[in-house]
């Protein structure tokens, strides 16, 4: 299908980007890489009136590593991850969670801002910060803020960005030597949505794992903490972690499953990824 | 509000002017205004790949990004690539290896599979499966696509010594 008729603004700045926003209400939505936005519309599932274009903004795709942090700009494309040796060094889980983010056309297009405003349920990026209780640097009208990780995601498509507000970058805790970072999702066909996803990361040392933290994705209406689960698996006990994910996750069902085989498969993705978080470094 | 846009861009290295909806995809205007029909419309949501173009060299969705944002970019389509001879050889294996049935998917399929050989001289067959995972092919079953390909990137390796 094609897109419901709309009008087109180029933001030159991230000033600029709100002002326009604050101007036309809930009419306008923000256009990034358009790799999840464009297919909306397209699909008639939204119709804007005005489009705000943030790809002529100079400065927001950038990956540095600053005070213990990496900053990731919010246009930096998920190829230009893929490809970044800061991130490979010192954000190691988004770099083993980049195969598996769609394919490489639209790697070349999609942001990790638009991914981590949209907030898809079932995408990567949003679990990845949360897993590694990142920030998220908010612009609005009323100035610059940052939220928490664990305060960001509200609900189904919704998170602590406003009406008027543009998520401008996140910044991520860089990797300690004792860290430990584990990925894994099933899907359908390499590159589609997860039907059931985790990312996870904690510290691993004389055996024994501390500070887990659990993402689940595609199993809920936005990632979520499975809290039971990294306090067994911090107690050393895998079993008891894979029977606490029964209360720490109830997944609807969707399109892709029912929510007693996402349930099923957390437990299958939380046996490899403590794999991951305890094999032997070579 | 500008429901319609002034563009110029190059689209196969000629300067092209037009004025656009905003609302118009990438694919649209090249196949309808340029009647450049080589690129495929297929799933219009990002899914199928058929309608893959290179924008400033890269590959990307043509479904998934506007006319209007390729204003001063440089696009190149299957016509471009098939007319300058880059991919003759991946035309020519395709064929040879029968990797293509109806046909649908092949513009896309070969811009991505010159993506990756620009790229990675020696993929493995995971990898290039891995690569053209985001194209649809309903005909082949891929296997002699990921033949064609592979031959490709040996033949290539090849002429290099």
């Amino acid at each position: 299908m094609k897109p419901a008729p709309f009008a087109y603004a180029k933001a030159r700045s991230v000033e600029d980007a709100i002002a326009l926003l604050a101007q036309h209400g809930e009419g306008a939505k923000l256009l990034a890489g358009g790799q999840s936005l464009i297919a909306t519309l397209n699909m008639r599932l939204s119709a804007p009136r005005i489009l705000i274009d943030l790809n002529g903004i100079a400065g927001l795709n950038s990956i540095t590593l600053k005070g213990g942090e990496v900053e990731i700009g919010a246009m930096t494309r998920h190829a230009e991850i893929e490809r970044s040796d800061v991130i490979r060094k010192h954000a190691p889980l988004i770099a083993m969670a980049m195969p598996h983010i769609a394919h490489p056309a639209i790697r070349n297009r999609g942001t990790i801002g638009g991914s981590i405003a949209f907030a898809d349920p079932a995408a990567e990026l949003p679990a990845c910060l949360l897993a590694l209780g990142g920030l998220v640097e908010i612009a609005g009208p009323k100035g610059k803020r940052t939220v928490k990780a664990d305060d960001y995601f509200k609900g189904l498509y919704e998170t602590a960005i406003g009406a008027c507000d543009m998520l401008t970058g996140i910044r991520l805790p860089a990797a300690p030597a004792a860290s430990r970072y584990g990925f894994a999702e099933l899907s359908r066909r390499h590159g589609d949505y997860a039907v059931a996803g985790l990312a996870a990361s904690a510290t691993f040392a004389s055996g024994k794992l501390t500070k887990v933290r659990l993402a689940f994705f595609g199993v809920d209406l936005t990632p979520v903490r499975a809290k039971a689960a990294e306090m067994a698996l911090a107690g050393g006990d895998l079993d008891k972690a894979v029977a606490a994910l029964a209360s720490d996750l109830d997944p609807p069902d969707d399109i892709q499953e029912n929510g007693a085989v996402k349930k099923h498969l957390a437990g299958v993705l939380l046996r490899r990824v403590v794999q991951q978080l305890t094999e032997t470094r070579a | 509000m500008n429901e319609m846009c002034d563009i110029s861009l190059t689209v196969n290295g000629e300067r092209v002017s037009e004025r656009v909806e905003a609302r118009k995809s990438l694919v649209d205007f090249l196949r309808d205004d340029l009647t450049l029909t080589g690129s495929h419309v297929g799933c219009e949501h990002g899914v199928c790949g058929a309608c893959t173009v290179r924008v400033n060299g890269e590959i990307v969705r043509g479904c998934l990004m506007l006319a209007v944002q390729c204003d001063g970019a440089s696009v190149e389509t299957i016509e471009g690539v098939s007319d300058s001879g880059e991919i003759a050889d991946l035309q020519e294996a395709f064929q040879k290896r029968n990797a293509l049935q109806c046909g649908f998917c092949t513009p896309g399929m070969l811009l991505t599979a010159q993506d990756l050989l620009s790229n990675d001289q020696t993929p493995s067959r995971d990898h290039i499966r891995e690569h053209i995972s985001g194209n649809y092919c309903r005909c082949t079953g891929y296997h002699a696509i990921v033949d064609a390909v592979e031959s490709v990137a040996q033949a290539r390796k090849g002429s290099r010594k």
